[in-house]
């Protein structure tokens, strides 16, 4: 199952720092973390940009997740 | 995707396209558009850095001859909480139209209230003086300990910390709360035989970019408007214009002016939308421009911050455990690059145990706005401040010490994941093993060495190349070029197509004729365009295979293309580029491909820079006598502008370290907002930055590209910080090292 790792502003909703989802893409996992932590905003979520197996994707809806996958979630990175 | 290859035109420094535009006077800056009938605008600004208004009259201003609109903050239509794209800040619609144009307080020195239009720019300025305007004033705080501290004035009563473990009940000027941890800062502590900490301080800094904001705008009858300005990213200046005047995009054409300099300070909005709030109350034109007093007012510096950190060794130079605590200001509004600074400052580090935490602190500032690598200058300043000072209680050489504890491919990150390749074992060996290194030091001189680290980003990026009858063609894209790019896009769609690079010309597209780019920052435009491009040659490459075969009358895949030319591999035949595009009209149309890309696998960069200095002893000036910049690019498209990119970088750093801060009476006015006493560094007063490229290509793109932009500014300030602290022997904490702080430190005063 793949694993995720919440953000520390994230904790606050979810208490556990990471955890395990069954999920063959980046919707169904959204999904499944929110139906198990209903105090993290979906939409917040669906902004957000995730690593994915080491690779920051800014714009992840389309994405598919394998079975070990490791997630981390983190805000826009920009620049200047 | 790429290892180490030949290639044709990439490496090679060709002429710039954008060059003799730009020698000559040709190009076209932000202040340059005229159109008929327009009028000027100008901008009251607060005299106060916290005040409430108490009244506000317009009417005598807006009844002067020759006054044709003005314009306050009850002109936005109702705007929301609602957050908007802008990178690391985290703005909201709201914030960013109070800070446009002030609604019922004013919150810094500069601060804009009310703008007006009128037939001269001389006009509006007289007018400005009648604008009647009753303040209470209020204490303002200026910096993070004093608007952290109890019984801080507040500058927002409905701001309440978020982040914390419990939800607040008052008030606060600490917007957010962050942490970052990895395995067991205790632990980690407790294995270490030497541990060092220190707490630092680094100054409001501008980018100092020399162009000031300007554009020109006109609001027509029907809605259609456009505006012309000086900005790193128009399809940006296009979503929160239009957001805040409540408009269609497809009614908003923006064109992006040549620009002389953004740095990130260029990535918002300030008088777009009050512009062309003008223009359509006058129905004419609107042309505004800062000048340099504004633009250190009124435009978003970067952070000053105040961080203490501590790092644990063991005996045989293993890091063991990283901790630190960093306070952000933000200016006026929330969002500081403070989270950027918790994610980057460890990471050029192997080490399993780490522990930050961030806060983002409001003060009476112009609200900060993103300068090269939000955030992460600030933060390494401290960390590589430390690497120094425990490589000389080890013992140890600190390039060896940061080597032997150097994040490679496969290190966790604090922020969560693991480096696939990167170069920072390259750049410390090339530093260790070059000349500057090696030289040795003479009296009243000291050295420093510091890393750096940027995650550099992708994103979404739109080109069209148009090919023409006589087999040139034309690079439609949309990234405004801040640094060079014009001439990359230009070199990689030649290797794309193996033509010669000067028989394609390379242009930014406006917002109507190229489709969606996000803006000019991020070091993503050579990498995120240029794929973009790629692609677009690519397309046109297989389009003029389909044309070839057709000619032939063989499928596509008999056909060859090498160096510009079709081959077919069936026979004997063979056409150029330049024969297949004459001919284009006959076998379906012109050509032009297409290249629209949301680019993904963006490689970090790392810099190691070496500094040298000679220190004054009598009078506290710091010169800097030896400095190298050594950075991974990935693969260089363009040495020279690669180069460009790491001396400018460095040259802002130094600037940053040594001398630049703003500086504000005790009731929070600026008094330095002019070049004369915010002193950025000119070529008279560095040597020569030797630039090292390192290449340690990256996969994700077709060539080997890393973002160089921005890692370059992140060493300078602890290289030359512990130069210093090297030179006269006494430890640095704060910035800037100008002569009276370094006489005070030298005297014991400091």
């Amino acid at each position: 199952m793949a694993r995720v790792t919440f953000s520390s502003t994230q904790q606050q909703f979810t208490v556990d720092a990471e955890c395990e989802v069954d999920a063959g893409n980046y919707r169904e996992l959204i999904a499944a973390i929110t139906s198990r932590y209903p105090a993290l905003d979906r939409a917040e979520l669906l902004q957000m940009a995730v690593a994915i197996d080491g690779e920051i994707i800014h714009e992840p809806l389309l994405e598919l997740v394998d079975s070990d996958s490791e997630i981390h979630f983190f805000h826009f990175i920009a620049g200047g | 995707m790429s290892e180490a290859r030949e290639f044709k035109y990439i490496g090679q420094s060709t002429i710039r396209p954008d060059g003799f535009d730009k020698v000559t006077g040709r190009a076209n800056y932000g202040a340059d558009l005229s159109l008929p009938g327009m009028i000027w605008g100008k901008i009251l600004r607060s005299p106060h850095a916290h005040a409430i208004i108490k009244r506000l009259d317009t009417s005598r201003a807006e009844a002067f001859p020759g006054v044709l609109a003005v314009a306050t903050h009850s002109d936005f239509p109702s705007v929301t909480d609602q957050a908007i794209e802008s990178g690391e800040g985290s703005l909201t619609l709201l914030d960013l139209a109070r800070n446009v144009l002030a609604k019922d307080k004013v919150l810094y020195h500069g601060h804009a209230i009310v703008a007006i239009a009128a037939k001269t720019s001389a006009i509006a300025e007289q007018a400005l003086a009648l604008i009647d305007i009753e303040y209470e004033v209020l204490k303002p705080v200026m910096d993070v300990r004093e608007a952290m501290a109890a019984g801080a004035p507040i500058l927002h009563p409905d701001m309440f910390t978020q982040g914390l473990a419990e939800k607040p009940t008052t008030a606060s000027n600490v917007a957010t709360r962050l942490e970052y941890k990895m395995g067991d800062i205790e632990a980690g502590f407790k294995d270490a035989d030497v541990v060092v900490e220190r707490e630092f301080y680094t100054p409001t800094a501008h980018q100092g970019y020399i162009e000031p904001h300007a554009c020109t705008v006109r609001f027509e009858k029907d809605g259609q408007s456009m505006i012309w300005c000086s900005t790193q990213g128009h399809f940006d200046v296009r979503a929160s214009t239009a957001k805040l005047l409540a408009m269609d995009l497809g009614k908003l054409k923006v064109i992006a002016s040549e620009i002389g300099g953004g740095f990130g300070g260029k990535t918002t909005v300030y008088l777009e939308p009050v512009a062309l709030i003008l223009s359509r109350k006058s129905g004419r034109p609107v042309k505004m421009i800062m000048d340099r007093d504004e633009v250190f007012k009124a435009t978003g510096p970067g952070s000053a911050t105040r961080s203490w950190v501590k790092i644990g060794a063991r005996k045989d130079g293993t890091i063991t455990a990283m901790q630190g605590r960093l306070a952000y200001e933000a200016g006026a509004f929330k969002g500081s690059p403070v989270m950027m600074g918790c994610m980057t400052a460890f990471t050029p580090y192997a080490v399993s145990n780490m522990y930050i935490e961030g806060f983002d602190v409001v003060v009476n500032k112009a609200k900060v706005a993103a300068y090269r690598a939000p955030g992460a200058p600030q933060a390494e300043f401290a960390v590589e401040m430390l690497v120094n000072e425990l490589a000389v209680k080890l013992d140890r050489d600190p390039i060896d010490l940061r080597l032997q504890n150097a994040a490679q491919e496969g290190t966790q990150t604090i922020y969560g994941p693991k480096f696939k390749r990167v170069g920072l074992v390259e750049c410390l060996e090339a530093a260790r093993d070059s000349k500057h290194y090696q030289q040795a030091l003479a009296a009243n001189q000291g050295r420093g060495v510091a890393a750096g680290f940027w995650f550099n980003v992708g994103g979404q990026s739109s080109v069209h190349i148009n090919m023409n009858p006589d087999g040139t063609g034309t690079i439609v894209e949309g990234s405004p070029d801040i640094g060079g790019s014009r001439a990359s896009m230009q070199m990689m769609a030649a290797e794309a197509m193996g033509i010669e690079p000067g028989r394609l010309k390379p242009i930014i597209g406006d917002t109507e004729n190229v489709a969606f780019s996000a803006g000019t920052g991020g070091s993503r435009t050579t990498f995120a365009t240029g794929m973009a491009v790629i692609e677009a040659a690519e397309d046109v490459v297989a389009q003029m295979k389909q044309r070839a075969a057709s000619m032939w009358n063989v499928t596509a895949e008999q056909v060859e293309w090498v160096d510009g030319v079709a081959l077919n591999t069936a026979g004997e035949d063979r056409l150029s580029l330049a024969e297949i595009c004459a001919g284009a009209d006959r076998t379906g149309g012109q050509i032009s491909g297409r290249g629209n890309i949301n680019a993904r696998g963006a490689g970090p960069s790392f810099a190691v820079h070496l500094c040298d200095v000679e220190v004054d002893k009598d009078t506290g000036k710091v010169d800097v006598v030896r400095y190298t910049a050594v950075q991974d690019a990935g693969k260089a498209i363009h040495p020279k502008y690669v180069e460009g990119q790491y001396q400018g970088g460095a040259v802002q750093g130094i600037g940053w370290a040594l001398n630049e801060e703003y500086i504000y009476s005790a009731d929070g006015l600026l008094e330095n907002a002019g070049f004369l006493d915010y002193r950025i560094p000119v070529a008279s007063d560095l040597p020569m930055i030797d630039a090292i490229i390192v290449e340690v290509p990256n996969n994700f793109h077709p060539y080997g590209v890393r973002g160089v932009g921005e890692s370059g500014i992140i060493p300078p300030l602890a290289a030359v910080g512990y130069a210093v602290e090297n030179a006269i022997g006494v430890p640095v904490t704060d910035l800037p090292l100008s002569p009276p702080r370094v006489f005070n430190l030298i005297q014991g005063k400091g």
